[in-house]
This record gives structure tokens, C-alpha cells and sequence, in this order.
């Protein structure tokens, strides 16, 4: 059965990379992408953590207030 | 039968916390399957172009990343209108969590298409319309971004941001049709809704699933930005400290 999507268009590693002399410019746009898909997920994943600890800090005030108000009726 | 979807159920940033949560990841998975998929069938076995021998393939990423910044600008105006007419505390956050992915995908775009106009065109840069409009648009991504920071008050900001989205939008149509309504250097859509397509049919195919790729990462990563803006804004909610008892609890007791 013919698969199209199995035959592999490059003679060699070299070809590939090289992209018939287009090399800089295929790789510098895929690179691109990828690197700003990673640091967008990064920061995305870092604001999220640092939302989490400002809200256990924020609860944790709560609780202390809470605890004060107790103390002192 | 009829089933009907509460939708204004999931603009409550209590639903819409617990559906992202479960959504995410899976739209993320299939964004990379998507593109582990695209970019075998655009890198490895497309074959070369006859004009463009493999430069072409910058189409791969130039393309979904373009219309991507399109879509999420509209999506942008689409949740700016519904925060000013329904004042759904949800439409507010959506906005802002869509800014920074499409400003990517409008910087992607450009840079992407500099690389592509450079061994083409002979140009990393012409003030041609489909290129200025496009300008424009990362333009209008920044200008939102830096609007909503610099304002203190939330409601404030998010009104301000809605009413950059929704006036911006004027300038989708203008990039789409820039390329007909006027002479641009730039070339015509390979894809349209009213012409058969312009290209071969697996370049066809592995720009539609690297498009679908950017569609599916898309939505991960702003329902993931929409969780920690719910977090931020919905501090005093009884809902989300229960949340973060239930959430927290077992990593506390080192579960």
C-alpha cells in the first residue's frame, strides 16, 4: 500500500538542516516559534505559583486576624 | 430532546475555574500531537516548491501564526463586548489572558514573514498594507497590554481594554483583505473560503494541522493564564478558599 506521509522527502541529515541553502531563514522562524511558545508556558506556570503563594500568604493573614479578634473577646 | 448549554453558568469565574482546569490539558496535549504530526508532514515529507524551493516551508508557522493573532483579536473584541453589555466578571480576565498569546503570534508573524521576505522579496521590510496592517495589529496588542497595566483599578482597566478591543478590531478585516483591496507586495490567501486552494495537498494539510496545532495551544495556555487572573481577582471568594483548602491540603501534608 502506498503511504505518502512515510516517504521521506531528505537524502541526508545534512540536506535537511541545510533546507537547499534556506537554512537560516526556515530554522530562524521554527526556532522562534518554539522559543516564544517556551517562555510564554514558563511564565505562565511561574505567575500561577505566585498567585497560589500570594493567596495561602493572603489566607494566612486571614487566620492570624481571625485568631486576634478571638484573643482579645 | 433539545439539550441546552448554560452558557452564562460558565461566565461565573467559579465554573469557568473548575472547567479550564479540566480542559487545559488536554488541549494542550493535542497541540502537541497536532504538531509533532504538521511538522513531520511540512518539514520531512512535503516536497520542495517550484518557485520557492524550501523556503516555502516557513508557510508552516508564518501562516497559523497569522491567522492566529487575527483570531484572538476578535476573540478579544468578542469577550469585550459581552463584558460591556452583560457585565460578566469572566469576559474581563478572558480579555486580558488572550493579549499576551496573540501578541506572540502578531510578533511571530512578523518576524517570521521578515524571514520569509528576505530571500523572496530581496526585503526583510516593506511599508506594504498586509505587512503595516499586521504592524498595526502588534501595535494594538502592546498598546492594550501596557493601557490595562498601567491603570490600578481593575473595573477601570478592563474598560479601558475592552474599548481598545472592540475599536481595533476594525483593523481584522483590514489585514484579510488588505492583499485584494490593494496592490501589496505580499502575495494573495492560499487559503480561501470561496476558491479552491492554492497549494499542493499535503502542504495543504500540514499548514491546516500546524494552524489547528497554534488553535489547540491557544486555548491551553489562556485558560491556563484565566485561572491565575481568577486566582488574583476572586481573593475574597469563600468558593476559591475552599478551593484552595481542598487543593493545597494534601500538599501541605506532603500527599
Amino acid at each position: 500500500m502506498d503511504m505518502p506521509i512515510f516517504s521521506v522527502h531528505w537524502d541526508s541529515l545534512n540536506d535537511f538542516f541545510a533546507m537547499g541553502g534556506y537554512g537560516l531563514y526556515v530554522w530562524g522562524s521554527f526556532l522562534a516559534c518554539a522559543l516564544l511558545f517556551l517562555i510564554e508556558c514558563v511564565q505562565a506556570k511561574r505567575v500561577w505559583h505566585e498567585e497560589l503563594n500570594h493567596l495561602a500568604q493572603a489566607y494566612e493573614l486571614d487566620e492570624g486576624i481571625a485568631r486576634l479578634r478571638e484573643e482579645r473577646s | 430532546m433539545v439539550m441546552s448549554i448554560h452558557w452564562f453558568y460558565y461566565a461565573a469565574p467559579q465554573n469557568f475555574f473548575r472547567l479550564s482546569a479540566r480542559l487545559w490539558p488536554w488541549c494542550a496535549g493535542l497541540a502537541g500531537v497536532l504538531a509533532v504530526i504538521g511538522l513531520w508532514l511540512g518539514l520531512v515529507v512535503a516536497p520542495i516548491d517550484a518557485q520557492q524551493g524550501e523556503g516555502y516551508r516557513i508557510i508552516f508557522v508564518h501562516v497559523p501564526a497569522s491567522w492566529m493573532s487575527m483570531v484572538v483579536y476578535l476573540a478579544m473584541g468578542f469577550w469585550s463586548v459581552l463584558g460591556l453589555t452583560f457585565k460578566t466578571r469572566l469576559s474581563g480576565m478572558m480579555t486580558q489572558a488572550l493579549a499576551p498569546t496573540g501578541a506572540i503570534f502578531a510578533a511571530l508573524s512578523l518576524w517570521t514573514g521578515a524571514l520569509w521576505g528576505k530571500p523572496m522579496w530581496g526585503t526583510w521590510w516593506v511599508w506594504d498594507a498586509r505587512l503595516t496592517s499586521e504592524l498595526i495589529l502588534f501595535f494594538l496588542y502592546v498598546g492594550f497590554i501596557a493601557l490595562t497595566s498601567a491603570i490600578d483599578d481593575v473595573k477601570r482597566a478592563e474598560r479601558a481594554g475592552a474599548l481598545i478591543s472592540i475599536v481595533g478590531c476594525i483593523n481584522v478585516p483590514i489585514i484579510y483583505f488588505s492583499v485584494k483591496w490593494w496592490n501589496t507586495l505580499h502575495q494573495g490567501a492560499s487559503v480561501s473560503l470561496t476558491q479552491s486552494p492554492s497549494m499542493a495537498r499535503l502542504m495543504l494539510w500540514a499548514m491546516l494541522l500546524m494552524a489547528l496545532s497554534f488553535w489547540a495551544y491557544t486555548v491551553a495556555i489562556v485558560f491556563y493564564r484565566v485561572r491565575s487572573l481568577i486566582l488574583q481577582r476572586e481573593r475574597e471568594s469563600q468558593w476559591l478558599k475552599r478551593w484552595f483548602d481542598q487543593a493545597q491540603a494534601p500538599k501541605a501534608n506532603g500527599i
